[in-house]
């Protein structure tokens, strides 16, 4: 078996990435579409760290891992608070059912 | 095959089958608690790659944070009657096979490149090097980034209130 290296942690995170595309396309509820954006900032994530590891970039990669999950807890945040908004105006957070922008 | 090697195997194993069940399980609420289960595969990840501060804010941001939000999110958005929560997926057969040719072209692209690959030993101490690189280099961006963060949590407050 091959030892353990970049390459492995890069499948890694195309699989997570692929997933996270799948999830974004095909669920209809809006939390879910969240969940697959998470699931492809982790993959970026896994990216960078990987990359700053085998690449020897010391610690550039581990900051900006850092600034994805700052920037990830802001957009969880509003996102959610964007999915509540529609939930009461529309009565349902289905996002193939939501197709006005206004009344 | 060594223990670093085995545990790597561990990990994404446990990190792609449960983004796996993530994405394809119907119940929204178990699609959140395997969320859990990628989230800490990706932590052992950070943690094999040398990245033990970046591990510990991924455990105490997304699993204490995110996936608390994404879970009251569930349960905000939905009249709860019972544990079953369901949610139906759409062109399921056209999106796995664009993603599957998409995963294709990403793998292949990759096994063609020529990487440089050091293999340098992890540092003994990643968050006293982190945090200088964080009051040195990227100054401004950490200092926006709190600006970010304060904005965005105004922001979600106004906007959930009204």
């Amino acid at each position: 078996m091959i030892q353990v290296g970049l390459n492995h942690f890069l499948v890694v995170s195309t699989a997570l990435f692929a997933l996270g595309i799948l999830g974004i396309v095909t669920r209809k509820n809006a939390v879910m579409v969240l969940m697959g954006i998470e699931l492809i900032l982790n993959s970026a994530n896994i990216n960078f760290i990987a990359f700053a590891k085998f690449g020897n970039f010391g610690f550039q990669g581990q900051a900006m891992a850092l600034f994805v999950i700052i920037l990830a807890a802001a957009e969880a945040a509003i996102a959610l608070a964007i999915v509540l908004n529609i939930y009461k105006t529309f009565s349902t957070v289905n996002v193939d059912e939501i197709d006005t922008l206004k009344d | 095959m060594n223990v670093y090697d085995i545990i790597f195997y561990l990990f994404a194993a446990i990190t792609i089958l449960s983004a796996f069940f993530v994405v394809t399980t119907r119940n929204i609420v178990y699609s959140a608690y395997y969320l859990l289960f990628t989230f800490f595969g990706v932590a052992g990840i950070y943690v094999l790659l040398g990245a033990d501060f970046i591990a510990m804010v991924q455990l105490i941001v997304y699993v204490g944070g995110i996936l608390i939000l994404l879970l009251f999110g569930v349960m905000l958005t939905n009249r709860i009657t019972s544990v079953e929560i369901r949610s139906g997926s759409i062109h399921v057969v056209p999106a796995t096979i664009g993603v599957a040719l998409f995963a294709g072209i990403l793998l292949a692209s990759m096994w063609n490149t020529e990487w440089k690959s050091v293999d340098t030993a992890a540092p003994a101490a990643t968050t006293q090097n982190l945090g200088f690189l964080l009051i040195h280099q990227y100054t401004l961006v950490f200092e926006l980034l709190g600006i970010l963060l304060l904005i965005a949590l105004i922001g979600a407050a106004s906007m959930a209130r009204k």
